[in-house]
């Protein structure tokens, strides 16, 4: 285990702690710039979308993880950054201009939704929310000379500064990378000032945030905000990897996988956002799978287990059909959803967490270690 | 004027009047203890106070302004600072964190500048984290810097309440039951610091405590209360021997 000494007080503001994370982040850094060299064009696509997620995921945790907000309205904060690009675009406004004016314009209706937050919680917020993102989508429906209805809407390729940006070249994914980048910065920035700090108080206390001087209004507002502005933000780049965009891509589904994606990563770091990113992107992939692969493997593992060829015959027919059953995505994401609810409520990152820390200790890592701290807050809370 | 004035100040739940016309003065650099059974009207006259209700009728001055109009987190930044009686820490936060949100009233960085993490924002947190560490000090807390609150013991948690109040540099500190819950030896600990907080940090203590020893110990006068009205003050001595405060403590 590793013991810092600490002498200064810009130790505990510095984000990279000591040596051991500039190894750890410089090795991620350049597999993340390798990657487009080594993997195939689709994987690189998926890479791209698990960016474009973990963009959405930063901007959930700091509403839902950091303040404590829920929100199934970020499917609709997604298409206003979409939307707001698409049409700049074909206003002949160039990326430069569109890409911040989707932040702004996506975090004004952010601090918007964000007043009626002021007066509602839990649950009824969620259904606020999920309102919010109904209107949404029935405005871009039938505001057509904007968003051409439903007959979707076509975004062409970013032009930055005269040079075209591909929605398949290294020169995107280059692009996503460095607006993920830039959000973990913003937020990791946020979670050191006091602005993040009254955040969390918030959503542990929002009595004693009113005694120690936090405007509640202001800081859920800004919250929402600033949420809202990173998910216009990551739409624009959706926007652009779809180069087509209709009402029926933002639907309560959408908003439901950007939920999972912090459920599933772990709502109170941000690298939850990126852990869940990469898992909800890789569902589809895993699905395809499902359904075409697997059975094929499993008949064929049959036949050598020596199964006759038509029983084998008859299980790869089972499994396909299991395998592209409808509802099959919904029913998974459900089970998903409740597993780590029951069983890992801080996420992929709290798991990684843990198993970090079973090696640091090795010998000595006590079943319990996290186990008392959860049943003493339970019984604390139940006071 | 008094450094603080509750000018009779009620309030009501539907047809319960857990505030009954309490008028009290609060001296500069006094300890000024409320006592009363369960029910009392104790902790609605903090909430009152630190402005998380609004009274039925009465008026509250602070260094001669009036402040029964002044919204709830402007309350820190006048001076007034308080703890809960049922702990209200930010639990999944860090004991660090805890205490620089009890700075929150002295920000003054602003957002763009804190998403940016400029120069000026890193000089203010480290003047913050400055202060943090003198009321760490004070309250012998070096222990649990990083440790997260939902971990805590209970009675480390009472005292870190007590010290994220102190961190908004507080003129008047608002103290409920300080000592409930916690053992012999806690609650000693407790009374020496409710007193250095007085006389080494000179801040005003409006406390509410069952505990009579610890009170008999600190406070310089006590108020009485009973049905959300006032039955007696004075001296501890005084209020103790009132016949009406026997009666209320004997259920009479
Ligand atoms: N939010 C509330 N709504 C209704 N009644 C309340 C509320 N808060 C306190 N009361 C009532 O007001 C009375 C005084 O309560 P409180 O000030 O908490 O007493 P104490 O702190 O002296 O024990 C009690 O009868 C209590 O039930
Ligand atoms: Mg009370």
């Amino acid at each position: 285990m590793r013991f810092v000494f600490k002498t200064d007080y810009n130790q505990d503001i510095r984000l990279l702690k000591h040596s051991g994370y500039w190894w750890s982040y410089g090795a991620l850094l350049a597999v993340l710039i390798a990657f487009p060299y080594l993997v195939g064009s689709y994987l690189q696509s998926q890479i791209v979308f698990v960016f474009i997620y973990a963009i959405v995921g930063v901007a959930l945790i700091i509403l839902t993880g950091f303040t404590g907000q829920a929100s199934l309205g970020h499917a609709a904060f997604l298409a206003i950054g979409a939307y707001t690009a698409g049409f700049l675009q074909s206003q002949g406004i160039s990326f430069i201009v569109y890409f911040p004016a989707a932040a702004i314009i996506t975090g004004a209706v952010g601090a918007m939704v964000g007043f009626p937050a002021l007066r509602l919680s839990g649950i009824y917020l969620v259904i606020a929310t999920i309102a919010f993102a109904f209107i949404v989508e029935e405005i871009l429906a039938r505001w057509e000379s904007v968003t051409h209805g439903n007959e979707g809407m076509r975004v062409r390729t970013i032009d930055l500064l005269g040079q075209p940006i591909p929605r398949d070249g290294d020169a995107f994914y280059f692009l996503c990378l460095l607006v993920l980048a830039g959000s973990i910065l913003l937020a990791l920035n946020l979670l050191r000032s006091p602005t993040g700090r009254a955040f969390i108080a918030i959503r542990d206390s929002e009595t004693a945030a009113k005694s120690m001087g936090i405007d509640l209004a202001g800081y859920k507002v800004k919250s929402f905000a600033i949420s809202a502005a990173l998910t216009g933000m990551a739409g624009v780049l959706f926007a652009h990897k779809m180069s087509f965009i209709s009402p029926e891509m933002f639907t309560l589904l959408l908003s439901i996988e950007f939920i999972m994606v912090i459920i599933i990563g772990g709502a109170f770091g941000v690298h939850g956002a990126v852990l869940g990113a990469i898992f909800i992107v890789m569902v589809d992939p895993f699905l395809t799978a499902l359904k075409d692969d697997v059975p094929v493997l499993g008949a064929s593992l049959a036949t050598t287990l020596g199964m006759a060829p038509d029983a084998a015959g008859k299980l790869r027919e089972t499994m396909s059909a299991i395998g592209s059953a409808a509802g099959l995505k919904g029913a998974i994401y459900g089970l998903i959803i409740m597993m780590f609810i029951l069983f890992e409520p801080y996420g992929l990152y709290g798991r990684w967490l843990k198993v970090k820390l079973f090696f640091q200790l090795f010998p000595l890592y006590k079943k319990a270690t996290f186990k008392r701290q959860k049943t003493y807050v339970k019984s604390e809370r139940n006071r | 004027m008094s450094f603080f004035t509750v000018d009779g100040i009620s309030l009501q739940f539907g047809g319960l009047k857990a505030v009954d016309s309490v008028s009290f003065s609060v001296e500069k650099g006094e300890i000024f203890t409320i006592i009363g059974p369960n029910g009392a009207g104790k902790t609605s006259i903090f909430n009152l106070i630190s402005r998380l209700y609004d009274p039925t009728s009465g008026k509250l001055f602070f260094e001669g302004r009036d402040i029964t109009e002044v919204p709830p987190h402007q309350i820190a930044k006048l001076g007034i600072a308080r703890t809960f009686q049922n702990i209200e820490l930010f639990e999944n936060a860090s004991m660090l964190a805890n205490l620089l949100v009890g700075r929150h009233c002295h920000a003054t960085t602003q957002l763009w500048q804190e998403i940016l993490f400029l120069p000026s924002v890193r000089r203010a947190e480290k003047e913050h984290r400055r202060k943090v560490e003198e009321v760490i000090e004070f309250l012998d807390l070096q222990a649990y810097r990083d440790k997260l609150i939902a971990g805590l013991p209970y009675g480390v948690r009472k005292v870190v309440e007590v010290a994220r109040a102190l961190c908004s540099e507080p003129k008047l500190i608002l103290l409920d039951e300080p000592s409930s819950g916690l053992n012999v030896e806690e609650t000693d600990d407790m009374s020496f610091w409710i007193r250095d907080i007085r006389t080494e940090l000179g801040v005003t203590v409006l406390m509410v405590e069952h505990d009579m020893s610890l009170v008999n110990r600190v406070s310089d006068r006590v108020l009485a209360l009973n049905y959300g009205k006032v039955l007696a003050s004075g001296t501890p001595a005084e209020v103790q021997a009132h016949p009406d405060v026997i009666a209320a403590y004997l259920g009479a």
